[in-house]
């Protein structure tokens, strides 16, 4: 075979590689103007400095705690890692993935994810995991979570997963092809629109309130890892008031958290302490909070965060604090841009919300 | 483990890759044990199936063999001892035990293919007679699950059997190269139905590895995954769209749906038989091709001589000769014509021997009422063919039109409505809801609706249809470059940046517009079920 021969064989495979790579990108959802969902938990990778509070969990953490307020109320830096209704299992994978970049002081669990033992939708799965980098974590992570139906190849190589969106790409797939906008401030999600609790839901009744085993398997991996790493473990239940938090799932996480000596919150027993106002602080009646009472919860918790664990003020650093001064930034400008769509439109149309009547 | 998944595609990588680094001589060893753990995938409890029609065949051909052995010598050593009348009474005798072991042989395996396949479909039948005559006990249906490949090795370890017993060849000695024979994983599941002369040439012998073959083994498969995924995967939701819904999709919908369902099984078996064929030729091994362009064809008879090949070969070989020159069928033959006359004395034997293989035939393909009336209607166009030989004839004398090519389009043309029609016995849940929608593309005239959109409610969309039409273009384009030849020998003269461009082309057809992964419903080969 001659040199000739081997180069074209080369430069064939090069270029199949190549395009490969390229449908690949232009295949795989964006994240960018709709299901922004998609984006959170890569934008972890973008961090220059480390947090002393790493926040995982479901949407009960990126849409109710706001990580810019944490920084400006009291000099703490945190991100949230979090997820669509993020199940226990990838939780603890990206902890175990999170502590490989940084050592936090605090990690505080949101403990809704409990309800769940057992994989529940692979659009789900994606949200949480085509966002993370390829490591073993991630490769446990999707093995965790699979649905029958769904393969671990298609997640080490999204082509294989995405290449019916041919026939649905937007002008957005190539837009952002090599290069997305930042949609997350420390991972949270902010929504400045307002739609009122209009009733207080009762829960339905279940078959059994006993969170599931895998569940506390992976709530016990999770202690054993902070404690390995010398972290101090919160378990939070947001005051998201849907989906209903049963009674009897509260005294559960009460006695665990008890018996392995953890802070467990539950901010639904702390509404007026927050000072919550569900007629201005949700922007979907009840599931999740709005700005203004993500703010409010971040004021609230991080008082008692900073007195519990004597976290510092870090305001006083100063290239941290121009890393911070950047984010703040582009945080009021978002917020600034959301209350002018507000104005202009009635709702928030960048974000591909539905006008509400 | 399906052939259109990632397992399949990692199973045939990681064997094609060890295959040529073990030494030759343990090569066909590798290729049992690769069989045996595809089976395995099927479900281990299967396992015991196969194991049992080898073993059985095993057993009786060396006992068929020692039989003609002992006879062959005993017939030598009292050559000049013997009357003509002796040896002849002596070699009958030796026949009738052959025979009796062949018979043991066919029965036991024909015997487990027909409880695991049959029995259901039997006990449905005895009790609907019994509620008819009005009888209140019902018999239960038995919990047997179908064993991967049944129909196929059964058939063709009964064939190889059948071989030995007519002394074609001597029976293989060593078990593990009959087992391989018997369970060679790429044809395992939808054939071909192989010959023990043909593929033991090959199978066994040591291969070193060759570019070209591997080459032509890998575009092969590619060609097959491109029809599996690309056609008949996008297809098959529209075709299920119309026929599990008959009481909507009538008239012009039923029409439409014969015709995707014929592209759709065409794109189906061959593709299954590409990637069989396509894998055997990467290890070396040559397996009989199954087809040859059938929707060429210009008469049924034709079409089924050039579809599924080695089945209709099995069939004639196997069952149409032996019962047509059987002694039943021989004084049935002395009976007619004595009765009836020489013309029609000659075709009722024949006819009986049609009916009997296309009703084998039918029930071959599935334990359904469907199936034997698919195989009865192929039958009676057959013979319906065959009796207006004269009449083809005649206009062939008056009207010179044999070589035009109008007349051979219609041909053409026919032959494929005639067998989609047929086939319509495949798709409806019973043979009165076929009859029904056969009859209702010329009762209900919703032809229209067809234009106006309607047919984006069958589960595909307008892309869909496009990369179907491409698809199907490709498709017709590659039967037609293959009247000249080697679609990919003459591919292999053509410059290398050319050659690289058109596999690359199609890895990336298939990688993008299959039909696979998570939201598609990417089923099985439609022959595996056989």
């Amino acid at each position: 075979m001659n040199k000739k021969r081997i180069g074209l064989k080369i430069a064939t495979i090069c270029f199949l590689f190549i395009t490969l790579w390229f449908l690949q990108k232009l295949m795989v959802p964006k994240y960018v103007t709709a299901i922004v969902e998609g984006s959170l938990i890569e934008e972890y990778y973008h961090e220059e400095t480390d947090h002393d509070v790493v926040f995982i969990g479901d949407c009960e953490v990126y849409e109710n705690i706001s990580p810019i307020t944490l920084w400006e109320k009291y000099g703490i830096t945190s991100f949230i890692r979090g997820g669509a209704q993020q199940l226990i299992w990838q939780s603890y994978y990206l902890l175990e993935e999170t502590l490989k970049y940084e050592k936090p002081k605090v990690v505080v669990f949101n403990v809704l994810a409990m309800k769940y033992d057992e994989p529940q939708k692979e659009a789900y799965n994606r949200l949480n995991l085509d966002g993370m980098k390829l490591s073993m974590e991630k490769i446990k992570a999707i093995k965790a979570s699979m649905m029958d139906d769904e393969n671990l190849i298609e997640y080490i190589f999204p082509l294989l997963r995405y290449h019916s969106r041919w026939s649905e790409l937007t002008s957005e797939d190539f837009k952002y092809l090599f290069k997305k906008d930042k949609i997350s401030h420390n991972g949270y999600y902010m929504r400045v629109d307002v739609e009122p609790v209009k009733s207080i839901p009762k829960g339905r009744k279940l078959s059994s309130y006993q969170f599931g085993e895998r569940s506390y398997y992976y709530l016990d991996r999770m202690v054993e890892l902070c404690k390995d790493n010398d972290i101090d473990l919160v378990l939070m239940k947001a005051p998201s008031i849907y989906p209903y938090w049963y009674d009897e799932w509260d005294e559960q996480m009460r006695e665990y958290a008890n018996k392995h000596d953890l802070m467990y919150i539950n901010f639904l027993d702390l509404i007026d302490e927050v000072g919550i106002d569900f007629n201005v602080d949700t922007y979907d009646a009840g599931l999740h909070l709005n700005l203004s009472g993500a703010e409010k919860l971040a004021v609230y918790f991080g008082d008692i965060l900073r007195k519990t664990y004597g976290l510092e003020d870090r305001r006083g650093d100063e290239e941290l604090k121009k890393v911070w001064d950047e984010k703040v930034e582009f945080y009021y400008s978002m917020k600034e841009q959301q209350l002018r769509e507000l104005e202009e439109y009635g709702y928030l149309k960048s974000l591909g919300v539905e006008k509400r009547e | 483990m399906l052939f259109a998944s990632y397992g399949f595609i990692a199973f045939i990588s990681i064997l094609f890759i060890v295959y040529y680094l073990i030494p030759k001589k343990h090569q066909w060893k590798l290729l049992l044990f690769a069989s045996y753990v595809f089976y395995l995938f099927a479900g281990p409890k299967y396992i015991l199936y196969i194991v049992f029609t080898t073993v059985s065949t095993y057993i009786i051909s060396l006992r068929i063999d020692k039989l003609n052995q002992t006879q062959a010598q005993y017939l030598a050593k009292h050559k000049k001892d013997l009357s003509r009348a002796d040896k002849r009474e002596y070699r009958d005798m030796m026949k009738y035990r052959m025979r009796r072991w062949l018979v043991a042989c066919l029965l036991l395996n024909f015997g487990i293919l027909a409880v695991v396949k049959y029995s259901n479909f039997a006990i449905a039948n005895l009790n609907a007679i019994s509620r008819a005559f009005g009888g209140q006990g019902q018999l239960s249906f038995l919990n047997i699950a179908l064993p991967m490949g049944i129909s196929f090795y059964t058939f063709q370890t009964m064939g190889y059997i059948i071989d030995v017993f007519r002394g074609k060849y001597s029976p293989e000695k060593n078990i593990f190269k009959l087992a391989l024979f018997v369970s060679f994983f790429p044809q395992l599941v939808q054939g071909p139905i192989s010959r023990f002369d043909d593929l033991s040439k090959t199978l066994f012998k040591e291969h070193s590895f060759e570019h070209r073959s591997f080459s032509f083994g890998i575009q092969r498969i590619m060609w097959g995954y491109f029809k599996k995924l690309v056609i008949a995967d996008r297809i098959l939701v529209a075709v299920n769209t119309i026929i599990r819904d008959p009481e909507m999709y009538q008239g012009a919908f039923a029409l439409v749906g014969m015709l995707f369902y014929a592209f759709q099984l065409y794109a189906d078996f061959t593709g299954g038989i590409d990637i069989t064929i396509g894998i055997a030729q990467v290890l070396g091994i040559e397996v009989q091709e199954n087809f040859n362009r059938p929707y060429f064809s210009k008469s049924i008879a034709e079409y089924w001589r050039r579809w599924h090949i080695t089945l209709g070969t099995w069939f004639k070989d196997y069952l149409f000769y032996p019962i047509s020159v059987s002694k039943p069928m021989m004084r049935v033959f002395k009976f007619t014509r004595e009765r009836f006359g020489g013309a029609i004395g000659r075709r009722i034997p024949v006819y009986i021997s049609t009916i009997t293989v296309w009703f084998v035939t039918g029930i071959w393909h599935g334990s359904s009422w469907n199936f034997i009336a698919w195989g009865l209607a192929n039958c009676v166009v057959i013979i319906i063919s065959q009796e207006l030989e004269p009449f083809y004839a005649w206009f062939h004398s008056k009207f010179n039109v044999r070589n035009a090519f109008g007349f051979r389009l219609f041909q053409v043309v026919r032959t494929v409505l005639l067998m989609s029609s047929i086939r319509m016995f495949d798709c409806y849940r019973d043979v009165p809801t076929t009859f029904r929608m056969f009859g209702s593309m010329f009762t209900v005239f919703n032809y229209r609706e067809l234009f106006g959109g309607v047919l984006l409610d069958l589960g595909l969309n307008m892309a869909d249809y496009c990369i179907l039409l491409i698809g199907l273009i490709l498709l017709l384009g590659v039967s037609l470059a293959q009247r000249k030849g080697s679609v990919r020998s003459r591919l292999a003269q053509e410059p290398e940046p050319l050659r690289y461009a058109v596999y690359s082309f199609m890895f990336i057809m298939i990688l993008i517009f299959g039909a696979y992964g998570v939201g598609y419903d990417s089923s099985q080969f439609i022959y595996n079920q056989f």
